[in-house]
């Protein structure tokens, strides 16, 4: 098997993180810039994992377990995440018929 | 056969990334990403990192997007703005932001030596007993703190979108 060398997936990392950077700033819908953020999300669990691949690559076999936990630990955060931020649009939603975030410019209540 | 494997799946993931950002249609959004969270469960896979892709699967392709697809059928947003419509600054700004970022991230990376030599320890054999073992001993802490937190944010979400009684 010949490895993948892990700037390969750190540049992957990269890709996605500007590719969802660009997503959220520039959309206004707030479950597009959700949706943007989980790709961000992933880009920086891809990022661990190159990192815990130049880990296992160099022999530090306890460090690369430990990188693979961290995104183990990043995905059950995002999950959490995740279910906590749709309420939130849902409640936003009952309040403003509308998740357009132009349209929440209040901040009195 | 792996590189191939790899620079094929980071394609789709690339592609399918830059469809779910510019897409008008949230539900063509949500699939696209179901995509890339495939293409990135193969990446895991190919890296010998066998549990990181089924959780990505399970947790991700799963769950996740699938919250969000219930959302979105609720909320029944019927289509989007396209992307930095009617607002040509924010455009302009926000894309210069992005490849900024993008940009410093590429020159840290460009600091590194690529290595080159073995796979992950006991990937011939899974890489589940190592993960369990590690999450077990050194890092329970961390594991029980992510049940706390998952408590958390079930009775977080519940009270947030319940509707209130007046």
């Amino acid at each position: 098997m010949i490895p993948i060398p892990y700037t390969w997936v750190l540049i992957l990392a990269t890709v996605l993180f500007g590719i969802g950077a660009i997503g959220v700033l520039l959309r206004r819908n707030a479950i597009a810039i959700f949706l943007s953020l989980e790709i961000m999300l992933n880009s920086a669990n891809l990022a661990f994992a190159a990192f815990a691949l130049k880990l296992a690559y160099e022999g530090h076999g306890a460090a690369a377990a430990a990188g693979q936990l961290f995104v183990f630990f990043i995905i059950a955060v995002a999950a959490a995440e995740a279910a906590v931020g749709l309420a939130l649009f849902i409640a936003m939603f009952r309040l403003k018929e509308t998740i357009d975030v132009d349209r929440f410019n209040i901040l009195r209540w | 056969m792996v590189t191939y494997v790899f620079l094929v799946a980071a394609a789709v993931a690339i592609v399918f990334a830059l469809l779910a950002i510019v897409h008008r249609n949230p539900i063509v959004n949500v699939l696209s990403l179901l995509v890339v969270f495939f293409a990135l469960a193969a990446i895991y896979a190919v890296l010998g990192m066998d549990f990181l892709a089924a959780m990505q699967l399970i947790v991700y392709a799963g769950a996740v997007l699938v919250l969000f697809l219930f959302v979105i059928m609720l909320l029944n947003i019927k289509s989007v703005e396209r992307i930095g419509s009617g607002r040509p600054l924010q455009a302009v700004f926000g894309a210069l932001t992005a490849i900024a970022i993008a940009t410093a991230t590429v020159l840290a990376i460009r600091q590194l030596t690529p290595s080159w030599g073995a796979l992950l320890p006991g990937s011939a054999k899974g890489t589940v007993y190592p993960l369990g073992h590690a999450l077990l001993t050194s890092h329970t802490f961390a594991f029980e703190l992510i049940s706390v937190l998952l408590v958390a944010s079930l009775v977080g979400a519940y009270v947030l979108a319940r509707k209130e009684d007046r």
